[in-house]
């Protein structure tokens, strides 16, 4: 289980879903300043929170779980190496504040996490796709992107397809020293090179079958047109990031430990 | 040959792809796996030489556990003809394609130049034994990459949808093809949808849907019985849906080959 | 009114020696339904590529004779000019769909002629319910069936409302009921509304009996044209590896040992049941 798992989308219809993906963006940025001007536990964890509501309108729990599971490993080592350096630095030994401070940086990897993964378990690559192309970057580009998005599952499959075939002629991948390994991969990289020029070809020949540069300017089946929840949001993202730096410089921030009377 | 006891096979994506699927394949047989598109035939088949080894149950090869040797030891003994020749091909020359498994499985010199040039006659590719494989039509390369699977002597043969994308006369000359490597005693594992091609081999077919085994049986029975293919989303062979619109004149359903049909019919014509 | 006109046409890709196409003449109606066959590497693809100016635009190659397809001489006019008339069909599914959800997919050729929005939505919902995958219209490409896809294929060509439907071989990677479905869904757009079908097919146990014109080609040129019932029982077609349906296969069995005759060959298994039926009547 990766953290990428968690990153995959899903089509739901929520109010998330339907918000301008370069707004969505926009708060993701947000949150990544703020996350990185704390170096303290509470504020991150309240950053933690704020966002769980979003997951929830968002209808995405199960996945937003799964990729926090898939963050436990880094977030650990995250902790592991905070600890180790906290440890070596105040000469072998270790306070609640050195422990605060390691999971106040997992804190911030796993808020940092939680913005991404709403942000693309929301986000279409479709609608990426058109972000990019409503930030006016030639279409070509973006048409590339998102043909590129559509062939990776195809292409992995392929690659495995290729491999069995060839272990079934009795090519052993894994026999050899280093080099011996490397050679070994190209009865499967030369099918595989040959059939995406094949099917870039192909792709060619339906592009043109449907018109591919008719016009100068094309139209586009989706629009991005900011929405009462797009302002909403914008605003969010605002408000986050003047509290964020507000809080940073006029307010000291107590520790956990210090609150809890350690 | 081939013994397969209560597989169970998930994919780690979590898809239950086989439930529960036991059979046997004897020496000699000649099988033909039926099914829709997701059905679990080629899952099935990639444990016949442990591409796939069973989440649950076992299956046999030779007498040999699947789980306990390597792909390249079972291909030895169980060669696999992908779908699609392109996924194979890679050499400069078709003899240096043919070579290659044969190097795999150690073969040198005078023996692996003997195959080669056995393997190439096998399939009437001698004429290419210098081409390039990416310059030979379709039909050629699909042949190509079978003599490069034959040329090791497998003792079965498994073929994976070998009619997709062949136009009739070439599906004719396999089905030719097939039937004389069976003659001569080879294992012939089939995997298709076509039931045309099928009804024209008349192998003992195993009919599956949804990861399990519906049906096995002669092709006469399985391909006739109409509630079966209903239930593994395949359409009856052409000479069966005859036979079925006239039922009620006295005809049998359980036709399948052309000739019987016609046989039957004149009998009812030539009468009158 | 003839749609497509072809006189003597002649190609030869670049750097072939023999040519693809060898003096090529036909005719196809307004509203035909058209079955194209032929053994491999007859020249049917590159027939389809003529149609909508592939062939000689995207191709190059030598073009020699005269094709007129919706009275517009290919070799005039550019590929995105044709596509509007023609829409063409490819054998691969996959290699076809370029978008991340079906409905982008579909509106792919809209958007490249610069169709306005309201109107774009509109023709997409239409083609998705011709090609009856509206359920699908937000799902991904790779996670549908070969069928699926396929259809979406096909939609996306009608969402441009052209008057001729090419299809090159498009259920040659589909299992049987996969493709039931896709003849059924040109059957009724040829029907209903009233699109000029040209199918490039080997299937023909399932696809004659949609079909008005038959034309089998065979090494670049035009072996036989005309009615579906007399080119299929010719033995010319048969000597030439078509494989004709089943149904009509055991009529000729039963026609040459005089058990049976009829001036109406079958096409379809329903048809040589009825057949069978009247003759144990009579």
């Amino acid at each position: 289980m990766s953290v990428f798992d968690g990153l995959k989308f899903r089509r739901v219809s929520s109010p998330i879903h339907m918000l301008d993906p370069r707004i969505k963006f926009l708060y993701v940025c947000s949150i990544f300043v703020v996350a990185i001007v704390f170096f303290e536990l509470l504020p991150l964890l309240v950053l933690f929170l704020f966002q769980i509501p979003f997951v929830i309108l968002a209808r995405v729990q199960r996945e937003w779980v799964r990729s926090l599971r898939g963050a436990a490993f880094l977030a650990s080592i995250i902790f592991g190496t905070n600890i180790l350096f906290r440890f070596m630095y105040a000469g072998y030994s270790l306070t609640a504040n050195d422990i605060e401070y390691a999971s106040a940086m997992t804190m911030r990897f796993i808020a940092l996490v939680e913005s991404f993964s709403i942000f693309f378990l929301t986000t279409s690559p479709d609608h990426l796709g058109l972000a990019l192309e409503k930030s006016h970057i030639p279409y070509e580009f973006c048409f590339a992107f998102t043909t590129a998005v559509r062939f990776v599952p195809v292409l992995a499959e392929e690659a495995q397809t290729i491999m069995d075939a060839q272990k079934a002629r009795g090519l052993e991948l894994e026999k050899g020293n280093f080099l011996k390994r490397i050679r070994n991969y190209i009865p499967v990289l030369i099918p595989l090179i040959i059939s995406a020029i094949r099917r870039s070809l192909e792709l060619a020949e339906a592009m043109e079958a449907r018109a591919w540069g008719a016009i100068e300017k094309r139209t586009n089946l989706y629009s991005l047109k900011m929405k009462r929840n797009d302002y909403l949001l914008v605003l969010v993202s605002i408000f986050v990031l003047i509290i964020g730096i507000f809080v940073r410089f006029y307010v000291s921030i107590p520790t956990l430990s210090n609150l809890l009377g350690f | 040959m081939i013994e397969v006891k209560n597989l169970y096979f998930t994919y780690p994506s979590g898809v239950e792809a086989l439930r529960n699927v036991s059979l046997e394949i004897r020496k000699g047989e000649f099988v033909a796996i039926m099914g829709q598109n997701g059905a679990g035939k080629t899952t099935l088949i990639k444990h016949f030489n442990g591409l796939l080894k069973p989440s649950k149950g076992e299956v046999l090869v030779d007498g040999v556990n699947t789980e306990s040797v390597s792909v390249a030891k079972l291909a030895r003994k169980v060669g696999f003809v992908f779908q699609n020749p392109d996924n194979q091909l890679f050499s400069e020359t078709v003899e240096d394609e043919i070579s290659f498994a044969l190097k795999n499985f150690g073969f040198k010199d005078t023996p692996l130049r003997r195959r080669v040039t056995w393997a190439l006659k096998l399939l009437g590719l001698t004429e290419y034994r210098k081409a390039s494989p990416f310059m030979l039509s379709g039909g050629e390369r699909k042949r190509v990459a079978l003599a490069s699977v034959l040329a090791w002597d497998p003792e079965v043969v498994v073929m994976d949808e070998p009619t997709i994308g062949q136009d009739y006369s070439q599906k004719e000359k396999l089905r030719q093809f097939i039937v004389q490597l069976n003659m001569q005693g080879k294992t012939v594992v089939v995997v298709t949808h076509d039931v045309e091609f099928v009804s024209e081999c008349n192998p003992r077919v195993i009919l599956m849907s949804g990861g399990e085994i519906l049906a096995d049986g002669f092709g006469k029975n399985v391909l006739t019985n109409i509630e079966l293919l209903t239930q593994a989303s395949i359409v009856p062979p052409q000479v069966t849906e005859i036979f079925m619109g006239i039922k009620d004149l006295g005809f049998p359903v359980d036709i399948i080959d052309l000739y019987e049909a016609k046989e039957l019919l004149m009998k009812r014509l030539g009468r009158k | 009114m003839a749609i497509v006109k072809a006189q003597s046409l002649t190609y030869t890709y670049p750097n072939a020696e023999k040519p693809a196409l060898d003096d090529v003449s036909f005719e196809i109606q307004k509203g035909e339904f058209v079955i194209l066959t032929g053994p491999s590497g007859c020249g049917k693809t590159s027939l389809c590529r003529c149609l909508n100016g592939l062939i000689p635009h995207f191709y190059q190659g030598e073009l020699k004779g005269k094709i007129l397809v919706n009275k517009y001489n290919i070799v005039d006019h550019p590929i995105h000019e044709l596509a509007k008339h023609v829409g063409l069909v490819f054998q691969n599914p996959e290699n076809q769909l370029f978008a991340l959800s079906v409905e982008k997919d579909v509106a792919f050729g809209l958007e490249n002629l610069g169709i306005p929005r309201k109107e774009m939505i509109e023709r997409v919902d239409c083609a998705l319910k011709t090609a009856g995958i509206e359920d699908l219209a937000e799902r991904a490409p790779h996670e549908l069936s070969g069928g699926q896809q396929q259809r979406v294929a096909i939609a996306s060509i009608i969402a441009m409302n052209p008057e001729i439907l090419v299809l090159d071989e498009p259920t040659s990677f589909l299992d049987p009921l996969g493709a039931k479905r896709i003849f059924k869904v040109i059957g009724k757009l040829n029907e209903s509304m009233d699109m000029t079908v040209i199918l490039v097919e080997h299937r023909l146990d399932l696809a004659a009996k949609y079909a008005d014109h038959v034309i089998v080609m065979d090494k670049g040129k035009i072996a036989l044209d005309g009615k579906p019932r007399k080119v299929l029982n010719s033995d010319e077609t048969r000597m030439l590896g078509v494989g004709i349906p089943k149904a009509t296969r055991l009529y000729q069995l039963l026609d040459e040992e005089k058990a049976l005759h009829s001036r109406q060959v079958p096409v379809t298994a329903d048809e040589m049941g009825k057949l069978v039926r009247g003759a144990l009547r009579a």
